[in-house]
């Protein structure tokens, strides 16, 4: 699903409308590409968890003993965190807690970004997969790393014959955890452009709150949980007992 | 029958293919429906398991959704940016 393909969605009717927007190209090693609404969305999303991130540094400059107020909040994220990762990947968390934190938060936050009235960078796939393929080298990086060689005779087990299952078995895992991730908040994101798009005026109020608690924050947060969860299971399943 | 033409053809075959694709949302109904049971069950025998139990069902449902999310890939696909319309008329 290249960039090309999506703007002409739904070119008949002008109302409903959740394609992604070129909205600047320039010539890149021979080919346009374009700057589109989900790098715009994305910025925005970072520069939100940047600001956030500043300023629990500079409150943590002087931390008290007691916590209070925002200091209290960041405590809970970070504790939160730290026992989501430690629960799914035992000793091994305190080394992939950055990244899955990181990772967890930036889903999150991109899956219920279309409640803010942007368009979720997730339901790009170009964003998901991505993501996936960061989460694919990881695993790959953790099979090699531990198993040596059994990564080429583990793709013979437990009979020779399963090799190329196997071997889909593994490739298959950026483009299912990818388009589990897209699939959903694109679905969300469809339903409430067709509901925007579609609806008498009246039905605009009040009821889409419920389906953007839905679609968005309740699914939204579903997702992300699940993405990070599945990359640190698919990661600790590699480590194995070493 | 001669009022049809090629684009129309494709595009109510692709609305149709579409809304058939879509059938594969069954699986993972039975299946999400399934292991929420199976995790009710187990949290009124164990309550003190439950965040556990919450884990593992919310996993299991989410790739036992993936079936579905094809079926869903492939019906937007047919309905919003359709391959066989650029192949066969060229647009």
């Amino acid at each position: 699903m290249g960039y090309g393909m999506m703007p002409m969605l739904l070119a008949a009717d002008g109302d409903v409308d959740f394609s992604i927007h070129h909205l600047l190209g320039y010539e890149f090693m021979g080919t346009t590409v374009y700057l589109t609404t989900s790098h715009v969305c994305m910025l925005i999303i970072i520069a939100t968890i940047m600001i956030f991130a500043l300023v629990a540094r500079k409150k943590f400059a002087n931390a008290q003993e007691v916590p209070t107020g925002l200091q209290n909040v960041i405590e809970f994220v970070v504790e939160v965190l730290e026992s989501f990762v430690s629960s799914a990947m035992g000793k091994h968390g305190k080394k992939y807690m950055y990244y899955v934190g990181t990772l967890f938060i930036f889903v999150l936050f991109s899956n219920i970004s279309g409640l803010f009235g942007l368009r979720p960078p997730t339901a790009d796939f170009g964003t998901t997969f991505c993501l996936a393929m960061i989460t694919w080298f990881m695993i790959q990086y953790n099979n090699v790393k531990y198993n040596k060689l059994g990564v080429i005779t583990g793709l013979f087990q437990p009979l020779p014959f399963l090799f190329p299952i196997n071997l889909i078995g593994e490739i298959a895992t950026p483009i299912s955890m990818s388009l589990r991730l897209f699939g959903n908040i694109m679905a969300g994101t469809v339903m409430l452009s067709l509901w925007y798009g579609l609806m008498p005026f009246l039905a605009k109020i009040g009821i889409p709150a419920f389906l953007h608690a839905y679609l968005d924050l309740f699914s939204g947060a579903i997702q992300a949980y699940v993405f990070a969860m599945l990359t640190m299971v698919f990661v600790t399943d590699k480590i194995g007992d070493n | 029958m001669e009022q049809i033409t090629n684009e129309g053809l494709i595009l109510a075959c692709s609305a149709v293919g579409a809304g058939l694709a879509m059938i594969a949302g069954i699986g993972p109904g039975v299946g999400q429906g399934y292991a929420a049971g199976q995790g009710a069950a187990a949290v009124g025998r164990n309550p003190g398991a439950k965040g556990d139990i919450m884990s593992t069902m919310l996993l299991g449902q989410a790739v036992a959704e993936t079936t579905g999310l094809y079926g869903l890939v492939i019906a937007l696909l047919l309905m919003y940016a359709n391959p066989m319309l650029s192949k066969f008329l060229s647009l």
